[in-house]
């Protein structure tokens, strides 16, 4: 298993560099990861970031649909948060494995 | 008399209907089934119709036929479930008690959610092959059809069958190839995952497969909406295709009756437990097949290996004990590639799809993530399995838990 250091901190990551454990994940972790990613992070992304973050802890599939149901944002505007493949890049700062959509 | 009452004559609620009856006594237990359709399916049949190797009637039988006799049918539209009162509430007024609920209301395409998708070319140059009129309408069209692009969209997960729309683009580069036209057909496949499949293995085997089949593969393709003035799709990024005859895999909900009734997530997936298959709402409901809102695919083979866990839990839960069943996510497809040919995968919630042999190491007689003749005649055959062992939730000569034998980790 791999490892990354974001704002000092060890964390354990895969080797397309998502976590593998969600609970090592913080705030400042966040802004470091999206920095990568050419990011600027601001309340809607962690809004949505949270949403995401929640539908993973409960076990639920991640869906670039599900956005449209969060309440947060639109899927238009989450494109504009992350820029390219928004599920993608929004999973891999917000700690969470990528989602394994399909199967 | 307590009343076991199941909720959908498809694939999964048939077998359970026949499973539940073999184990609950008559003089206790009353079954009762309820489907507002008289016609079963053989859903995984739809695929072929477009290309006219097989027609509607070879695909359905009448649903009572898999009914065992002394379960009760009811030909109806389920209104809503009152779980707190252990009711279901039917269209026509009806209303049905009882003690234990499965539920296996499958799940249905919704193209009315991406704008445009089911606007003026729908049916015309934009088809569906996920429902009879929409496989029927597309073999109607392909018929007299002499090339251009050929677009097949996945909307976004989760769908039925998530090898199907693969599936349609082999059999269409052998379909127009028999007919002569394929250098006037360009076929693309669009997708919102990252490869040909989700999982490593089976993408690099099938998206080399694409390759060599001069089918273009599209990724990250998450569909928006459909210019149909312009003939494209576009994403929700702006990026855009153009099609001439576009085969869209719309998005997919669970029946309205579940997200009526409080028990589904907002696609309308009934909500359960993934390895005990009971519902996280109210322990009396159990959730069987593409109903659920498991992390397993939607398939028929799923709904038949679930089957099993699910008659030793309700038997368990009837007689008070913890559930110690356990599903573990076990898929098995054949992927139909054309000329003859397919390849079989077999996989569950962490083994990934590889290669090697099925059911038995050295000898097989299936082939794992390879084409081989004999998985196409094995996808040919399994429509005899389907109705004649399957529905009847007989025996077949597979196990329900994945097993790694004959499988290669290399």
């Amino acid at each position: 298993m791999a490892q990354k250091t974001y704002a000092g901190v060890t964390v354990d990551v895969n080797e397309e560099g998502y976590f593998t454990d969600p609970s090592q994940w913080t705030i400042e972790i966040a802004v470091e990861i999206a920095k990568e990613e050419g990011i600027v992070l601001t309340d809607k992304h962690f809004a949505i970031m949270e949403f995401l973050r929640n539908r993973h802890n409960s076990g639920e599939a991640l869906s670039i649909r599900s956005i449209n149901h969060s309440g947060v944002i639109d899927v238009k505007t989450f494109y504009q948060l992350f820029p390219g493949a928004p599920l993608k890049k929004a999973t891999k700062i917000a700690g969470i494995p990528k989602p394994a959509s399909c199967v | 008399m307590r009343k076991l009452l199941i909720l959908g004559a498809g694939t999964g609620g048939t077998i359970m209907a026949n499973k539940m009856r073999k184990k609950l006594s008559r003089d206790e237990w009353m079954i009762t089934i309820v489907d507002q359709d008289k016609t079963h399916y053989y859903q995984p049949g739809f695929l072929f119709i477009p290309f006219g190797f097989y027609k509607k009637e070879d695909i359905i039988k009448p649903t009572q036929v898999f009914v065992p006799d002394d379960v009760t049918s009811v030909y109806q539209q389920i209104e809503r479930i009152d779980a707190e009162n252990n009711k279901v509430m039917l269209v026509n007024g009806e209303v049905l008690t009882y003690d234990i609920l499965i539920i296996a209301t499958g799940t249905k395409i919704n193209p009315e959610e991406t704008p445009g998708l089911k606007g003026d070319l729908w049916h015309k140059n934009i088809f569906d092959f996920y429902t009879i009129e929409g496989a029927e309408a597309l073999s109607g069209f392909f018929k007299n059809w002499q090339g251009g692009n050929l677009v097949i969209d996945i909307a976004d997960n989760p769908i039925k069958c998530p090898v199907a729309p693969l599936e349609f683009a082999f059999y269409a580069d052998y379909f127009f190839t028999v007919r002569g036209i394929r250098d006037k057909v360009n076929i693309t496949y669009v997708t919102p995952m990252s490869g040909a499949f989700t999982k490593p293995k089976a993408s690099k085997a099938l998206g080399t497969l694409l390759e060599k089949k001069n089918i273009s593969l599209i990724t990250d393709f998450f569909l928006g909406e459909v210019d149909n003035k312009n003939k494209k799709i576009l994403d929700f990024g702006g990026r855009e295709v153009a099609f001439d005859c576009l085969v869209s895999i719309p998005l997919h909900s669970g029946d309205q009756a579940i997200s009526k009734s409080g028990l589904g997530d907002e696609f309308g997936f009934a909500k359960a437990d993934k390895n005990t298959l009971q519902s996280s709402v109210h322990s009396n409901i159990f959730v069987i097949g593409d109903a659920g809102n498991y992390p397993s695919s939607k398939a028929g083979s799923v709904a038949h290996f679930q089957a099993d866990t699910l008659e030793k839990n309700i038997l368990n839960f009837i007689d008070k004990k913890p559930l110690p069943e356990s599903f573990d996510g076990h898929s098995n497809c054949y992927i139909e590639t054309g000329f003859g040919k397919g390849i079989l995968i077999d996989f569950n919630y962490v083994t990934e799809p590889l290669p090697g042999l099925y059911p038995l190491p050295v000898l097989g007689p299936f082939s794992l993530l390879k084409e081989s003749r004999l998985n196409h005649y094995g996808k040919l055959f399994f429509k005899w399995m389907y109705w004649n062992l399957l529905l009847k939730g007989r025996r077949l000569p597979v196990t329900s838990h994945m097993s790694m034998a004959g499988k290669r980790q290399d």
